[in-house]
């Protein structure tokens, strides 16, 4: 217990070290004077600033709106069309070509089609948080699914298991571990999308608050957006790693288990 | 309890396979690798694709599922589940079939307490040693049947003093539920101390279907003699019991103990690979020991066969070259010979076979 507390502390020095450095060198005017950074505690007030009068509450809400809906619906679809084409060598030659075509495709590329077909509204940032997290699951899915010991089938079988019973009972459980990768993957990569995604084409959330503050050229406000960015990739890709290990740390043989 | 009739059986490995296997009976399967040992398992359980006809009980199978045919099959990796748990692998089959959960816990408690695994019932398979993964397949496989039991190398990724263990105990249980059991094993010793009787399949043909010691004392062709390693088989004269569990037998002008209880004696056979031999007079006064003269030595791939003449008869022993080598052998020399008693099995006169 004592050497996880400590490794934890080890952790959080170089960031206290780096913060401090920033706020000193700031103080001092080390920094030449175009250099435009505000310290550290500056940023640290506008963020509360920006809490209190509920912008950026606001924004954050709209972004994670837009993301948790695309990256669920994304997510399921990709696990099921994943899990159909893993299992079923039919579903699998069928629609690996047009997946395959569409998989290269990066996520930002849609976002000139998407505004013409759907218009600037919530469905649009939507929609491309569907498109970056389904194909990665999808794939991840299909792979899990295919790389299941045929020897376990077999034994489920001559247990007395019907297809679907082998599927949901042995199968899918052991896909876990791939679907997960594609999963925590996707979760962090889902807040980079929409921060651009904003940036671009949406006037609310996370993105546009910073193209407003850079139009203002305030640079606290933009560095507090990007904090609230690199906290919420961060923990999304660890919710994904808690509930990995979570659901699967009792059976994995070498199972990684992430603090 | 069912009675299996496989008759004209074509799959992939096999050419025309008929064999009828007896109720509560321990057959095992012996056959080198690639012979067909495994998909024979597989076409009974009906995971690979076969013509022919199969019956259990007189009742032919062959439009049944895998899913649909009852049998308890222990895979030679045993395929025990990694995500669930040793009583939840054992349960799978019972759920499948939807017994009460009040009745399954009654199974999977009795089933584990026969293979002697109470305690690891909450264990996963990556915490269990080799030993204790086979006992909870074992278990599975008779959760799912109570009446065919089809075991495919199950010793085989074993220590030898496990397997040893485990056999005895397999057998102990199969005896006591009275379950038929299909055992697929490419080792003859564990074949001939296992089984009832054993089928021996070489190139997707069953060669003989007999009890141990007929194919021991009377393989029926070359074929089979040579896999099964081409046993030493002397006749035997005259045979005098010594003390409990152990009789001396005069066979071919060798004066030999034996492990019996003073039976007549009909004949003795012993593996080449059980002759052992060495060139200076072994320390001792140990039994079984003899002077040979080294006949010819005929060389096999890694194997050395090598023929001994004393008085009145020959014998053939096989080392490893190795060995061989090391011990610089040549035609003519002087050797002794120790022939183990542990290893000499014996015919007895009036041991009388079912027929075929």
């Amino acid at each position: 217990m004592k050497t996880k507390k400590a490794s934890i502390g080890l952790g959080f020095l170089p960031i206290v070290v780096f913060l401090s450095v920033w706020e000193v060198s700031v103080r001092l005017s080390v920094l030449p004077e175009n250099f435009l950074l505000p310290p550290f505690s500056e940023v640290l007030m506008e963020f509360y600033h920006l809490s209190m009068n509920g912008v950026l509450g606001e924004n954050f809400l709209s972004s994670l709106f837009r993301v948790l809906i695309g990256l669920s619906v994304g997510s399921v679809a990709g696990i099921i069309v994943g899990t159909g084409m893993g299992w079923s060598r039919i579903a699998d030659k069928a629609l690996s070509p047009i997946i395959s075509l569409f998989y290269p495709i990066p996520t930002l590329g849609w976002i000139p089609l998407l505004m013409l077909w759907i218009g600037i509204n919530e469905m649009l940032p939507i929609t491309l948080i569907f498109i970056c997290s389904f194909f990665p699951v999808l794939y991840n899915t299909t792979t899990g699914i295919k790389n299941v010991d045929e020897d376990y089938i077999k034994a489920a079988r001559s247990l007395g298991a019907s297809d679907g019973k082998i599927l949901l009972t042995v199968v899918m459980p052991l896909a876990l571990p791939n679907v997960f990768t594609g999963l925590r993957l996707e979760a962090g990569m889902a807040w980079r999308v929409i921060i651009a995604a904003e940036m671009v084409a949406i006037p609310s959330g996370i993105g546009a608050l910073l193209m407003k503050a850079e139009s203002l050229i305030r640079i606290d406000i933009i560095l507090v957006c990007l904090i609230v960015l690199a906290t919420m990739c961060l923990l999304f890709e660890k919710f994904f790693q808690c509930l990995e290990n979570h659901m699967t740390r009792k059976w994995r043989p070498n199972a990684v288990h992430i603090h | 309890m069912p009675s299996i009739s496989i008759k004209n059986v074509i799959s992939h490995t096999h050419k025309n396979l008929n064999i009828e296997i007896r109720d509560k009976e321990f057959l095992v399967i012996l056959g080198p690798n690639g012979s067909g040992k495994s998909t024979l398992l597989n076409v009974i359980a009906g995971l690979s694709e076969y013509q022919g006809t199969i019956k259990f009980n007189g009742n032919a199978i062959d439009h049944l599922p895998a899913n649909k045919r009852d049998a308890g099959y222990m895979f030679q990796n045993l395929a025990l589940f990694p995500h669930l748990d040793v009583a939840s692998n054992v349960a799978y089959s019972l759920k499948m079939k939807k017994w009460p959960k009040q009745k399954i816990n009654r199974r999977i408690n009795e089933l584990l307490r026969l293979v002697n695994i109470s305690h690891l019932a909450s264990r996963y398979p990556a915490n269990l040693s080799g030993g204790e993964k086979q006992r909870a397949a074992l278990a599975r496989a008779l959760a799912a049947s109570q009446t065919l039991l089809l075991l495919d190398e199950p010793m085989s990724n074993l220590d030898e003093q496990t397997a040893k263990y485990l056999r005895i105990e397999l057998r102990q249980i199969q005896k006591r539920l009275g379950i038929t059991t299909l055992y697929v094993t490419h080792d003859f010793m564990e074949a001939i101390n296992l089984g009832d009787r054993l089928a021996i399949i070489l190139d997707g043909i069953v060669e003989q279907v007999d009890e141990p010691e007929r194919i021991l004392f009377f393989p029926s062709n070359e074929k089979v003699s040579n896999f099964i390693g081409s046993p030493n088989i002397l006749d035997c004269e005259s045979s005098k019991f010594i003390q409990k569990g152990l009789t001396e037998v005069n066979c071919s002008g060798l004066k030999l103990m034996v492990l019996n209880d003073g039976s007549d004696i009909r004949k003795i056979t012993i593996l080449p690979r059980h002759v052992y031999i060495s060139d200076r007079k072994p320390r001792g006064r140990g039994i079984n020991r003899f002077q040979a003269i080294i006949s010819d030595i005929i060389y096999r791939d890694d194997r050395i066969r090598i023929n001994l003449k004393m008085e009145n008869s020959t014998l053939m022993a096989e080392i490893s070259r190795p060995i061989y080598e090391e011990m610089d052998l040549s035609i003519g020399q002087k050797v002794y010979v120790i022939l183990r008693l542990k290893k000499i099995r014996v015919l007895e006169k009036n041991r009388i076979f079912r027929m075929k």
